[in-house]
């Protein structure tokens, strides 16, 4: 078996091994599959003061050659050896997939599908630029200004650096920074703390297809170093839970990531069709093990909600863990049994309140947390609500878990509440235009599409290219 | 957990003879202390409770750590000051000298003369070219009703040099920490760190007292080379290793300005450090001003010593004429190092708060 690599720091590109070291471990034997350094704060907030280097590097690229360099960094992530240690050991791309599931607790199956996504993202950038710039020829942003659609354009960054403070639930979460380096904005990244594999590794790529080294700052770092990574660039993403996010929700320099809250609603119009479209809200509810935000964590409907929970229990309460090379693998082990725990006495604690019941007990044959492949695994939950102020009506958890409320048509979008991804399954035109005028919907799936469904061509949670250009008018003398 | 060795070249000899000198200075300290006509009422009154006489039963080191029990801090903070007046100093004025930033009614030492004595010999460890004598420098930290203050002008002057003086009051960090008011705190650390910067901008400073995170701090607003600062003298918060890496470094721009961590406090005076560097993972050991001061490395438990290299509690003993503190447990734990050539005595290294890797301590800037 090979020594478990260490990862270092990189300094604007430059590999640098702390004193400081944390351990990345097998969320079943808790076996050290990586030491990580941990820099203090102050070699990020050293590093800040050059970060302007790191974006004149880039800027010597045109964005047509970025884009090209991301291309071929997507070829690099899906198929090549790439380097994973301070040694210069090589990963390949099974290895990658391999120990990823083993620190995550996510199947292979999983692994390889974020896999999937992250190169689909990389190799159609250029589609997903045109999107979040609304078609901007790539040639405005390396002149500074130009036309679009007739009129003059001029962007400016509104950062030397786009700060990120990364999760550990999900590797395609990485994807969101990655129009960063053919926009031409380094990142400065404190990784999840169970998962520096995945931006480890896409760093890696990007160099290898030709990007400046430079422009990485890959952190991994205490809670002063991630506040400074969120205070010192002057735009950032952080991703966590209620209680992190809330901390920088209304700074306009902070995008916040937190949980979705995503949901299915069905409409007055086809709720008497709610068998056909029991796949996809379990598709919803447990793609990607049930640990994305746009997994949907609540269904609701104007009735039959006892039904439909039932339905559901049946269909997802059987499901148990398989082994992390199963292809059929659903569930995700916890890299933190202490989780699964929490998660399971918090459904438990809430479920005390009356107006609430575990639909998926009577199918599952057993506790909800349990022991198996070696791991600490949540199976499946899906609780029927009497009412959507119940306290399990509108939470998310790291686990396939939705509540199914019933809600009359015309308060649902009162009531729901800040949601990333609605499905809405109507074809009721004045419902569909309530839906469109709703603010507070992130993503809007009209129609039988999953909330897992990513348009890559349209903005997720914020449009990264706002976020990092600004317009400004302009005047040129001839 | 075993953690390497620092190889040392130290000699049994040596070792031995430290140790003779301080058992004799303990029997020296037990006689004043404990005699009516030198020792202060504290002492005298306990002993007269206790099963056993330190007259006779403690000539030694390891008698007195036999015999005494730990010291009990409340003594500090709960009595009137007066009860730790040697006789011998009956008629003399003290100071009197607040510990670090605990709040509520502090605990305090009084004294006369003991920190110019620590300083006056700590300043002997000290290099002229770092810290250049005739000149001036800067103290940036918590002043007040420290000993600190004092002691720091004292170093100065001993060395020729005059004192510029920036305070920082480690009892509002502290409380702004722990309350989560991090942008006050902030402010504040920015409010002490321009008052720094207005001095080296405007004096000519050559060396530097402040804390590591005050350091960093002016050394990210200022190029501290460039402004002509060839020395600092830096202690009151944690310095793992990687942080006293970094400090060295970049901070200090790998020894272009010397860099002098140090541990002590208003109890103890001052411990130097071993140098440090890559050949010891820049673990830094400190070195107490024995037999003024001893450091040990002990299992709470047991009260005895752990084995070199294992982490264990960091217990302090005072042995003055103005201050007998037999076994005090400080709040930090350490890792036991081996004796050294200049100071053949038991070192304590990587100190950080006592249980630091169980909980969350509130250190601030201080």
């Amino acid at each position: 078996m090979k020594q478990a690599p260490h990862l270092p720091s990189l300094r604007l590109g430059k590999p640098y091994c702390s004193l400081n070291q944390s351990e990345v471990l097998d969320y079943r034997d808790g076996s050290v599959r990586a030491t990580l350094s941990q820099v203090n704060p102050g070699v990020i907030r050293r590093d800040l003061k050059e970060v302007g280097q790191a974006r004149a590097a880039l800027q010597k690229f045109s964005t047509a050659e970025l884009l090209e360099i991301s291309r071929q960094a997507g070829e690099f992530f899906l198929h090549e050896e790439l380097p994973v240690g301070e040694a210069g050991e090589l990963q390949s791309p099974q290895e990658y997939l391999e120990t990823l599931s083993s620190t995550s607790g996510l199947p292979h199956i999983m692994v390889r599908r974020n896999m999937e996504k992250i190169h689909h993202a990389l190799t159609h950038m250029d589609t997903i630029l045109n999107g979040l710039t609304r078609g901007l020829d790539v040639e405005v942003l390396d002149r500074g200004y130009g036309e679009q659609s007739g009129s003059p354009v001029c962007f400016h960054p509104t950062t030397k650096a786009l700060g990120l403070v990364m999760p550990s639930n999900s590797p395609a979460v990485n994807s969101l920074w990655l129009p960063a380096i053919p926009l031409k904005i380094p990142v400065i990244m404190k990784p999840g703390k169970d998962e520096p594999w995945t931006p480890y590794r896409l760093m890696q790529a990007f160099i290898k297809a030709g990007c400046p080294a430079k422009a990485f700052g890959f952190y991994p770092t205490d809670h002063e170093g991630a506040a400074d990574i969120l205070r010192l660039c002057d735009r950032a993403l952080i991703f966590g839970d209620k209680s992190t996010t809330d901390q920088y929700a209304g700074n306009p320099g902070v995008q916040v990531h937190g949980p979705g809250f995503s949901k299915v609603l069905i409409g007055d119009d086809e709720i008497e069709n709610w068998p056909d479209y029991l796949d996809l809200m379990v598709a919803s509810i447990s793609d990607n093990g049930g640990r994305s935000c746009i997994n949907a964590s609540a269904i609701i409907v104007p009735k039959y909600a006892k039904e439909i929970a039932d339905a559901l229990g049946q269909k997802l309460g059987p499901i148990k863990p398989l082994a992390m090379n199963d292809p059929n693998a659903v569930l995700s082990g916890f890299a933190n049994p202490k989780m699964a725990e929490w998660i399971d006495s918090a459904i438990d604690t809430d479920l005390l309140e009356s107006g609430a019941y575990d639909a998926t007990a009577p199918y599952r044959d057993g506790p909800r947390k349990v022991k198996a492949e070696g791991g600490t695994y949540l199976r499946p939950t899906i609780i029927a609500c009497e009412s959507i102020e119940h306290p399990l009506a509108n939470r998310e958890f790291l686990c396939p878990y939705a509540s199914v409320v019933e809600v009359p048509q015309s308060e649902m979008l009162d009531k729901i509440g800040p949601t990333l991804v609605v499905s809405a399954l109507t074809k009721c035109e004045s419902f569909k235009r309530e839906l469109l005028l709703d603010p507070r919907i992130e993503r809007l799936n009209v129609g039988p599409i999953s909330t897992m469904k990513i348009s890559w061509d349209q903005p997720h949670e914020g449009n990264l290219f706002e976020f990092l250009y600004k317009r400004r008018s302009i005047g040129l003398a001839a | 957990m075993r953690l390497e060795i620092i190889p040392v070249m130290v000699s049994e000899e040596q070792i031995k003879h430290a140790a003779n000198d301080l058992d004799q200075h303990v029997e020296e300290m037990i006689n004043w202390h404990f005699s009516p006509e030198s020792g202060c009422p504290f002492w005298l009154n306990w002993a007269k409770e206790q099963d056993f006489n330190p007259l006779k039963e403690v000539r030694t080191f390891a008698e007195l750590c036999n015999k005494f029990p730990y010291f009990e801090d409340e003594w500090l903070r709960d009595l009137p000051n007066k009860v730790w007046v040697p006789q011998a100093f009956a008629d003399r004025p003290f100071n009197i000298f607040e510990t670090g930033g605990t709040t509520g009614m502090p605990k305090q030492r009084i004294g006369w003369d003991d920190f110019r004595i620590d300083y006056t010999a700590f300043s002997k460890t000290l290099n002229d070219e770092h810290f250049p004598r005739d000149h001036y420098w800067l103290m940036v930290g918590p002043t007040g009703p420290r000993r600190l203050r004092l002691a720091i002008e004292h170093l100065a002057n001993e060395r020729g040099c005059s004192c510029y003086f920036v305070d920082l009051d480690p009892r509002w960090v502290k409380r702004l920490i722990a309350t989560q008011q991090f942008d006050q705190a902030r402010a504040y650390m920015d409010h002490v760190v321009e008052q720094a910067l207005t001095i080296i901008k405007n004096r000519e400073i050559s060396a530097l007292f402040t804390t590591p995170k005050l350091l960093e701090a002016l050394a990210e607003r200022r190029d501290l080379v460039s402004a002509g600062i060839k020395g600092v003298f830096c202690g009151g918060t944690t310095m793992d290793r990687q942080y006293a890496r970094f400090l060295q470094e970049e901070v200090c721009e790998g020894g272009k300005i010397g860099f002098v961590p140090t541990y002590g406090n208003t109890l103890m005076g001052l411990a130097r450090h071993h140098p440090f560097g890559p050949e010891n993972d820049y673990s830094i050991a400190y070195y107490a001003p024995q037999p003024r001061a001893v450091l040990r490395v002990i299992d709470t438990g047991s009260g005895k010593p752990v084995e070199y290299n294992h982490w264990g509690r960091v217990e302090l003993t005072t042995l003055t004429k103005e201050f007998f503190m037999p076994r005090f447990l400080e709040r930090d734990e350490a890792i036991r190092r081996e004796p050294w050539t200049e100071a053949p005595w038991d070192g304590v290294a990587e100190i950080r708060p006592f249980g630091a890797m169980e909980k969350k301590i509130v250190e601030g800037v201080y």
